[in-house]
């Protein structure tokens, strides 16, 4: 343990020396989930020629993330799961989101275009717990009326790193489906009953776009650049949609960031017309103990961006939190951190 | 060896009077300060071996402690309940170390012996070029050329051994499973390929170092050059050809890049060669970064710790192998 702190200290130490912008202004350090890491890297690149503050964020994982909040190696950590308030507890550490997205089913058929196969949670979670194993099953036919499916296996395609798309995902699952919340369960890494694996989402996209006759899940912002086959899905309400947007915002208008304690908040299969199901969200996690200089340096950022990144998150796929989201946030930061 | 030379120093100074001091123990202090030099750095390679071993076995304990000899052999691994075996793992590394080695040791005795025997002298160059190219390659090349284009290729060719090996009675389970491209034949063949540079290289420089003396006799006595190489050259080399093939398997085992992108990452056991699998080396990649809970990481840490022994009975075994053959020919050629 020992060892590894000072070696972390090691690491930091000769990262902080060759960095050159070290003595230019501040750096504030971050490191956890790659999921968030788009977002906050093109935030960093305006911040830091508006303010001069560099932000140094490693995606290294939001396991990994978590590890280092919680030895004090980094001023923020980001994770893709909430951590829950007895465990924030513990460790001295307080959390809160700082965007929303979601993701999509892709599919590889032939014949089939983007948006023209449509599924639902429960024909989902029995593809993914292997009870469906051809397309043309009546359930996939029973939802698609007007397409010819193929009489071909079907392959699950998943992550096999750790990540918090799996969470989400198995997540919403485990609320559509008992099987799976009591074989399988929701965790960034689960036990699969059936599949391959791909590590991140391009290796999922590889394998979805190289078997015929697969199946996988990616985020929303990775389907738009690559133009992958998406399906529609049915909703909570048994609304048809495609993702969007506007879809993952309206399932964060559902849940009430307001009452929830320290941000414990899951925006997969949320009530509401126009609620994308499986919608998302990204947590940030800091050291109630660390300096306050520190804890003001990382909250001035995260404040920069609720206030003038919006635009730039969503032009990269994520959604700007609610409203009264960022003011629960705000009185949040004054109350744990009075800052 | 310092002794000889002491006595030797011994030897010469005896009859004279007694040493003008300074001569011998500076001579005596320079090789001192080399044996001890280098003494340093060879212990130094022994101690990093034992220290990884120590640090696995520490960070891995709380998993052994938790399940026991049953850690081994479990074929669970579920970071939802905190339940962890490695037999998946442990199979997937060996069977597709294997396959690998089946593929690559023939292959690389053919390389080895057609640049030392057959071919003529302006192809052997571009050839061993092309080798040590070849093992230059970082593995996540292999990898992802693995899976962007060997897998389409060979999920093309499934469909043809499904229908043909897969009816063979017997080993046709071995050959039946989804047209993929990916899984544990596919990771055999991508691995095998990776490790032909080392073997053959390895061989070929072995094959090479057999003096011409020897070759020639047997020549001379009417040998055919497959003669020649069974009974005289491999004769002679096979303590470093053993050791060549040993050292290409021990990249095999703990080969990951290339591994994580054709194996499938499917934590199931499955006979077929055809369905996807996992390794430990795999494993270790892709859920590290995420192994929030102590266990979770405490059992990865403990087939990380698992890898090292398996690795180290590779080593043991390939020296008894050795042991034995040199006992069998009787004290071995030269």
């Amino acid at each position: 343990m020992q060892i590894r702190k000072t070696s972390q200290l090691l690491i930091a130490a000769v990262a902080l020396t060759i960095s050159p912008f070290a003595l230019a202004g501040t750096t504030i350090t971050g490191a956890g989930s790659t999921w968030v890491y788009p977002l906050i890297s093109k935030w960093a690149a305006t911040y830091a020629k508006e303010t001069g503050a560099q932000i140094n964020y490693q995606a290294i994982g939001s396991g990994g993330g978590i590890a280092q909040i919680k030895s004090g190696t980094v001023a923020f950590g980001a994770s893709d799961m909430p951590l829950k308030p007895e465990e924030l507890h513990a460790d001295h550490l307080i959390q809160f989101p700082t965007a929303i997205a979601g993701e999509d089913l892709v599919v590889n058929l032939p014949g089939i275009k983007p948006g023209q196969l449509i599924l639902s949670g429960p024909v989902v979670a029995r593809i993914y717990l292997g009870e469906i194993k051809k397309w043309n099953d009546p359930a996939i036919q029973a939802l698609n009326k007007g397409l010819k499916l193929p009489d071909m296996a079907i392959t699950v395609v998943h992550r096999s790193d750790g990540s918090g798309t799996t969470f989400t995902f198995a997540n919403y699952l485990s609320k559509i489906n008992k099987t799976w919340a009591e074989k399988v369960g929701a965790n960034t890494s689960i036990a699969w009953p059936t599949g391959v694996g791909g590590k991140g989402n391009a290796g999922v996209a590889a394998y979805v776009q190289r078997i015929r006759g697969s199946i996988g899940y990616v985020e929303y912002a990775y389907i738009l650049e690559n133009h992958m086959n998406y399906a529609r899905m049915f909703n909570r309400e048994g609304k048809l949609l495609s993702p969007s947007l506007k879809g993952f915002q309206a399932a964060a208008s559902h849940v009430n960031f307001v009452t929830a304690k320290d941000f414990y908040v899951i925006l997969t299969d949320q009530p509401g017309a126009t609620s994308w199901p499986i919608s998302g969200c990204t947590w940030e996690i800091l050291r109630v103990n660390a300096p306050k200089e520190t804890n003001t340096e990382v909250t001035t950022f995260f404040n920069w961006g609720f206030e003038h990144g919006q635009q730039l998150a969503e032009s990269i796929g994520y959604g700007p939190l609610p409203e009264n989201a960022v003011t629960a946030i705000k009185a949040y930061w004054k109350e744990k951190l009075g800052i | 060896m310092s002794e000889d030379r002491a006595m030797e120093g011994g030897g010469t100074a005896a009859p004279a009077a007694p040493i003008p001091s300074q001569v011998m123990p500076r001579r005596a202090w320079g090789d001192l300060f080399f044996r001890g030099l280098t003494g340093f750095t060879a212990l130094f390679l022994l101690l990093v071996l034992i220290a990884i071993g120590v640090a696995l076995w520490r960070e891995g304990w709380d998993a052994f402690r938790t399940f026991g000899f049953g850690f081994l052999w479990s074929t669970s691994w579920n970071p939802v309940t905190n339940q962890y075996g490695a037999l998946i793992f442990i199979f997937g590394t060996l069977v597709s170390s294997l396959l690998a080695m089946l593929m690559a040791v023939p292959v690389s005795f053919g390389i080895a012996f057609f640049i030392s025997e057959l071919a003529p002298h302006w192809l052997r160059q571009p050839i061993s070029s092309a080798i040590e190219l070849l093992a230059g390659i970082p593995s996540i090349i292999f990898g992802m050329w693995g899976l962007l284009v060997f897998a389409p290729v060979f999920g093309n060719l499934e469909p043809w051994i499904n229908d043909h090996l897969g009816k063979i009675p017997g080993i046709g389970r071995l050959f039946q499973g989804p047209p993929m491209g990916i899984g544990m034949l596919a990771t055999g063949i991508v691995l095998g390929i990776m490790i032909i540079p080392f073997i053959s290289a390895i061989m070929r420089d072995v094959f090479l170092s057999t003096p011409i003396v020897l070759k020639e006799s047997a020549y001379a006595l009417g040998g055919t050059t497959w003669e020649v190489m069974r009974h005289v050259i491999l004769p002679f080399t096979r303590s470093a050809v053993v050791g060549g093939i040993f050292l290409g398997l021990g990249r095999a085992l703990g080969e990951t890049m290339a591994v994580t992108f054709v194996i499938g990452n499917t934590d199931i056991l499955s006979a077929s060669l055809l369905m996807p699998g996992n390794s430990i080396a795999a494993v270790l990649a892709n859920e590290f970064t995420e192994a929030t809970t102590h266990l979770y990481k405490s059992s990865l840490l403990a087939l990380g710790f698992i890898l090292f022994v398996v690795s180290f009975l590779v080593l043991v075994l390939a020296k008894l192998l050795l042991w034995r053959m040199e006992k069998r020919i009787g004290g071995g050629v030269l």
